[in-house]
């Protein structure tokens, strides 16, 4: 999983290991600081001589200085690795979501992707960071530090060793403990999020059956067992401070007693002992932040995994080598089609379909709720693959083509459709981004666009607010249309896309999708048989099955759904739902 | 973030934070809720830090007092330093039991805080009006709870124990300084203030580049946010290299404004350590020249006690700059969880109130503790007499006028009288106003003029929450909650029955799809329903309000996502849920309305044709041109 991350690094690999070599160097001069004050007390100050005093005193500034260019090199160098790394692989999920067919985007929610390309990488990146600049410096550290002890005093650095070990000790066992339960307590605090995003959106059913004291007892429920466990969890994290405060004013007495002996008997200098005490603090503070380093890229680990998820998550839709790049006309074959969205699981969503439909040929498709309707279009430019048999689209298997040439000539206006935040005529030009004014204008002739757009302040300027928030619902399907008829599609397939468009501005657009592109083979889904009626075929379906593929007439004869739905729409045939809009 | 000047760095920002409205409520809060606490907490700082400056200057009294002199003798005798030693084992025991206390107590304040704000967040938001959820997006309030809690809990936890220590330890370190040596104290005071003036300098820098890193962050969640949304779209239109390139460029902002924000914070350490370096040499350097010339009573001992001591002395100051943007981001945290907090709650000026009654054989109405089935609005006068009206259901609207804002009107003049019993549909095209009136009924929203009655009262005499719980309402948006279905059916309810859930179900036609679940009534519905489609979702939401039981309907859009066939079967269910009960039907679907017993034709908020089905296709208006498709 790291190594997944880690690839990710690329040019700022360089930058990276510099950091790493300046954080060494900044310890090395830092450590030597303690060393050479040993000098200024023994064979200075000691022995009354004041120019070794300024001597060793110009070295150690020396070595501060030092110290300082190598810390802020260190530091500026992490920002950048870290900031690169955080910023390469954003940009490799986002590429790679790019590539997502249909169902990878299914897999993920939008909500959880989006938290994986911000929070988590965010997460990463501090983590990484951390990793760059402590995880080297504490052991760096540690190490050093240890060894300027022994070269001081070998007997005496016992002491630091007895320390190290004991605290370390403590340390693991403290932190292994708090991770696992701040792991709970992250869960719980999911949960607790749910349930107020939960109440936000249903704002209104909380009121309305005056729901909002007992909401806020379970809430309360809720944040108090969170309390529990948080305690819980930093109970333990609070051992950290005083123990190892403890170990600190223990290395003092000891240092004391055994140094005051040394001392006595000659074979330890008052200076010595000064410097050692001056290396209890940096041994110890460096185990301590070594301890807060792994816990906090244990804590990381979860963001980790999401982002590999997403990086790993192969396009199980892909062009063959060589594709066919052009599509020869707009007729449709569906050859013994099934289709279920779990390939081997659960009830097929399609069943042994085969339908022939000629290029311009205008079909229509109906069916009750869950009749899949949309994952049968879906199958036409592959935004899913069939499970079993083939989809055949002028004349050879889609799978032979080409992806960006099916797209390109197969059209589809999906159901649930966005608006981008652009003009309208940018968003119209996601259809052909070569289009002229003069085409786009043509397109929304089409599809009964134009009379609103020309009603607005900016026409084809007007700035369109994130997901279309600015137009109502019919003018946005009427947009939607225009967009997908600039790609000047072999076959176009309109997903119950005029269902916000009245009947008349409907009727319209159908007139001229008849009148003014009748080689495009048109697929059209409603729930209203006034849309579909006039179509050359009509498809019943029923429970993933064809049952009736035929014209208006025959099917009010022979075809009891059709009927029935006939029926209940009958008279007037109205809708009353964003009329005029 | 603009009340607080992000120029000054260090130290003054620090000060200037903590010392901000928002921050002064978080403080006082936690003093209020736990002053004992607190105060058992700062005794045990300021023990804590005598303790560590005593830790420091120990060195000094060992070295001094006792090891230079054992050095001289011929004899050593150890008993005095053992003593000394025993003396500082119990000093020190002392400072660690006193820091382990101070840091216990804090996790308990702070997680309690943690608490007690979450809580009265979510309840303070609970009461908030209808108008606060659609003025504010749920991201932002979401965020409240997420992020901006979280950043409090970083203050409270961790960044104001530190500073507190921080400070004590700074007192304690430099009363231990002035003690041992004056001049050598003056020395390390002008190596801090060097310290200080450079790390604000760069803490400036970063808290800048972190302001500017934070809007390209939120740029990029805008880009991300909308392009992942419409990810389909995307691939229907081949659009996916556009969308990198577009991406790339934001995306390499980011980069730059994250690059010069971290490194600007990450130099503050190293200036500020390595500064305590060089007041390390310094400190040497002098001392040792005082030391050697035998001026102002420096030692070799004060050396050693100064080295450790400019230590000490630093650290707060390191404490400091490392909580710096914990600061800054716990006071624009509290600024929004208190901006939240000091919204208005709905007000209710309300006193009739909704209760079960019995009405004896003379139509007598009076108050009874059980469900009867009946309802009477309880009216208390001044004068302490109670008067029972029977709960009937005619809701009357009388030149009614509103806008959501105060002077751009969006419902002008409505007139409408609704007897029990009757159903009433508006339609009429989005934007026609047809929700608002609905919103008006249960009060989401006051009338700007005008009056609406129900059963004769005025409906702002009516307590809220009765009001509600005397209207039923099934929306298009249909919100259920992450529970069983058979809670989420109870939900208007929590007294009923489970075999009373099932016969709303049944009545709703839910009845088939629910057993169907794995789980059957027991299946649990994560993310509200998301394993569910649309129109299941619905029919819940009408089983819902089916159990609840309400003598006002308000259906919005109730039945949009079912399908022709199904709304058939739901709408037998629907037609004996709306027996004796007054309905306002809002859908666009004919076979929904044409059994209303008036229809009102709205547009651009304003009734402009009113009548039964058949009135109104004679009178060849807007409906007829609605209804037929055809132009008039």
């Amino acid at each position: 999983m790291l190594k997944e991350l880690a690839k990710h690094i690329k040019e700022f690999k360089t930058a990276s290991l510099l950091t790493v070599v300046f954080i060494l160097g900044e310890v090395v001069f830092e450590l030597l600081i303690p060393y050479m004050m040993t000098f200024i007390i023994d064979r200075g100050v000691m022995k009354g001589d004041y120019g070794a005093v300024v001597k060793y005193g110009s070295v150690m500034i020396g070595l501060a200085i030092l110290g300082l260019l190598c810390g802020v090199a260190a530091g500026l160098f992490a920002a950048k690795a870290s900031s690169g790394f955080a910023r390469n692989l954003r940009e490799a999920m986002f590429r790679n979501i790019q590539n997502f067919s249909f169902s990878n985007i299914d897999n993920f929610s939008t909500a959880s992707l989006v938290t994986r390309l911000t929070t988590d990488i965010t997460n990463i990146q501090n983590a990484y960071q951390m990793v760059l600049r402590m995880l080297m410096r504490a052991p760096a550290t540690l190490v050093f530090a240890l060894i300027m002890t022994v070269t001081i005093s070998g007997r005496m650095s016992i002491i630091f060793f007895i320390a190290t070990f004991f605290l370390s000790l403590a340390l693991i066992i403290i932190m292994t403990s708090a991770v696992r339960l701040f792991n709970q307590v992250f869960e719980k605090y999911d949960a607790l999020n749910a349930n107020v995003q939960e109440n936000i959106s249903g704002i209104r059913v909380v009121k309305s059956y005056v729901q909002e004291d007992r909401e806020i007892s379970k809430f309360e429920v809720a944040v108090t067992n969170i309390y529990r466990l948080f305690v819980k969890a930093e109970s333990r994290i609070v051992l950290n401070n005083p123990l190892m405060i403890l170990t600190v004013y223990a290395c003092i007495i000891a240092l004391s007693w055994f140094g005051a002996s040394q001392i006595t008997s000659g074979s330890l200098t008052t200076g010595a002992l000064t410097s050692l005490f001056s290396y209890v603090m940096s041994i110890l503070i460096s185990l301590m932040m070594l301890s807060f380093t792994v816990v906090m890229i244990t804590m990381s680990e979860a963001s980790a995994k999401r982002i590999a998820e997403v990086l790993k998550e192969k396009s199980d839709i892909t062009s063959k080598e060589n594709a066919c790049k052009t599509v020869a006309d707009g007729s449709i074959d569906f050859d013994n089609v099934s289709f279920s969205y779990k390939a081997g699981m659960g009830k097929p969503v399609l069943s042994d379909i085969n339908i022939h439909i000629a290029s311009g040929q205008t079909i229509g498709i109906l069916g009750g709720t869950g009749s899949s309707k949309t994952s049968f279009i879906n199958l036409i430019p592959r935004l899913y693959d069939a499970t079993a048999g083939s989809v055949y689209i002028g004349g050879k298997n889609v799978k032979d083509y080409d992806l960006k040439a099916l797209r390109d000539a197969v059209s589809v206006v999906l159901q649930k459709n966005e608006l981008f935040s652009d003009t309208i005529l940018e968003n119209l030009r996601w259809g052909n981004e070569n289009a002229t004014l003069d085409e786009v204008k043509r397109a929304c002739e089409l599809a009964c666009a134009d009379e609103f757009i020309e009603r607005m302040p900016e026409k084809y300027d007007t700035w369109i607010e994130r997901g279309g928030a600015n137009v109502s619902g019919g003018q946005k399907q009427r947009l939607c249309i225009a967009r997908a008829l600039l790609k000047n599609p072999k076959v176009l397939i309109l997903d119950d896309s005029t269902s916000a468009v009245d009947t008349a501005t409907d009727a319209k657009i159908r007139r001229a999708f008849r009148e003014e592109i009748p080689d495009i083979t048109k697929i059209i889904i409603s729930q209203r048989i006034s849309s579909i009626k006039d179509a050359d075929k009509i498809i019943v379906l029923e429970k993933g099955q064809v049952v009736g593929f035929d014209t208006h007439e025959k099917l009010l004869e022979t075809n009891e759904i059709y009927r029935s739905t006939a029926n209940a729409q009958a008279e007037g045939n109205a809708d009353f739902d964003k009329v005029g809009a | 973030m603009s009340e607080i000047n992000r120029e000054k760095g260090g130290i003054s920002q620090t000060v200037q934070v903590v010392a901000s409205k928002s921050m002064k409520r978080v403080i006082s809060l936690v003093m209020k809720n736990y002053t004992k606490s607190i105060i058992a907490v700062f005794i045990c700082i300021i023990i804590s830090a005598i303790v560590s400056s005593i830790s420091a200057s120990s060195m000094q009294q060992i070295i001094d007092n006792y090891i230079t002199p054992l050095t001289k003798e011929t004899n050593p005798d150890f008993t005095p330093l053992a003593k000394e030693l025993l003396r500082l084992i119990c000093i020190f025991l002392l400072g660690v039991v006193a820091n382990y206390t101070y840091n216990r107590i804090m996790v308990n304040v702070g997680q309690g805080t943690m608490r007690v704000i979450r809580r009265n967040l979510f309840a303070h938001m609970e009461k908030l009006p209808i108008r606060y959820f659609d003025t504010h997006s749920h991201g932002d309030i979401m965020s409240i709870y997420t992020n901006d809690t979280d950043t409090l809990r970083q203050f409270i936890g961790i960044s104001f124990p530190q500073l507190v220590e921080a400070l004590f330890s700074l007192v304690a370190v430099f009363i231990t300084m002035v003690i041992l040596s004056p001049i050598m104290t003056v020395v390390s005071v002008i190596m801090i203030f060097i310290s200080v003036q450079a790390s604000g300098k760069a803490a400036g820098l970063s808290g800048k580049y972190f302001g500017i890193q934070q809007s390209t962050l939120g740029k990029v969640n805008g880009y991300i946010e909308e392009m992942i949304s419409g990810q389909k779209v995307v691939k229907v239109f081949n659009h996916e290299e556009k969308n990198i390139e577009g991406f790339v460029k934001i995306n390499n902002d980011l980069y730059d404004a994250s690059t010069k924000a971290n490194g600007f914070a990450n130099i503050l350490m190293p200036i500020v350590a390595q500064i305590g370096n060089l007041s390390y040499v310094v400190i040497a350097v002098v001392g040792g020249y005082f030391a050697i010339s035998g001026h102002m009573g420096v030692t070799v001992g004060t050396i050693a006690a100064f080295l450790s001591l400019v230590k000490a002395f630093n650290r707060p100051f390191m404490t400091v700059s490392q909580q710096l943007n914990a600061v800054v981001m716990a006071a624009a945290g509290s600024k929004r969880v208190f901006d939240l907090m000091d919204e208005p709650v709905e007000g209710d000026e309300g006193y009739v109130t909704l209760v079960n009654a019995k009405e004896d054989k003379n139509g007598n109405i009076s108050e009874s503790d059980e469900r009867t089935g009946i309802w009477a609005w309880k009216h208390k006068h001044s004068d302490g007499s109670l008067i029972y009206t029977k709960l009937e259901g005619n809701i009357d609207f009388e030149d009614v006028d509103f806008g959501y804002v105060p002077n751009k009107i969006v419902l002008h003049d409505i007139n409408l009288y609704a007897n029990k019993g009757q159903k009433i549909a508006f339609v009429g095209s989005t934007g026609a106003g047809k929700t608002t009136i609905t919103n008006l009924i249960n009060r989401f929203y006051d009338i700007q003029s005008g009056k609406i009655r129900y059963d004769g009262i005025n409906i702002e005499k009516i307590k809220k929450d009765d009001l509600r719980r005397s209207l039923g309402v099934v929306l298009q948006e249909t919100n259920l909650f992450s529970d069983t279905v058979m809670e989420n059916i109870r939900y208007g309810r929590p007294d009923a029955t489970d075999e009373e859930c099932r016969a709303a179900a049944r009545l709703a036609n839910a009845d088939g799809f629910i057993e169907r679940l794995p789980d059957g009534y027991n299946t649990f519905l994560h993310e509200g329903g998301a394993n569910l489609s649309q129109g299941q979702k619905q029919l819940l939401s009408i089983a819902r309000a089916a159990l609840a039981d309400p003598p006002v309907l308000i259906l919005d859009e109730a039945t949009s996502s079912i399908d022709t066939r199904t709304e058939q079967l739901v709408q037998s269910g629907m037609d004996s849920l709306m027996v004796g009960r007054t309905t306002f039907v809002i859908a666009h679907r004919l076979s929904t309305i044409k059994n209303s017993d008036v229809i009102m034709v709205l547009e651009q908020g304003r009734i402009i044709e009113r009548g039964s089905h058949e009135s109104l296709l004679e009178q060849k208006g807007r409906y007829y041109q609605l209804y037929t498709g055809k132009a008039v």
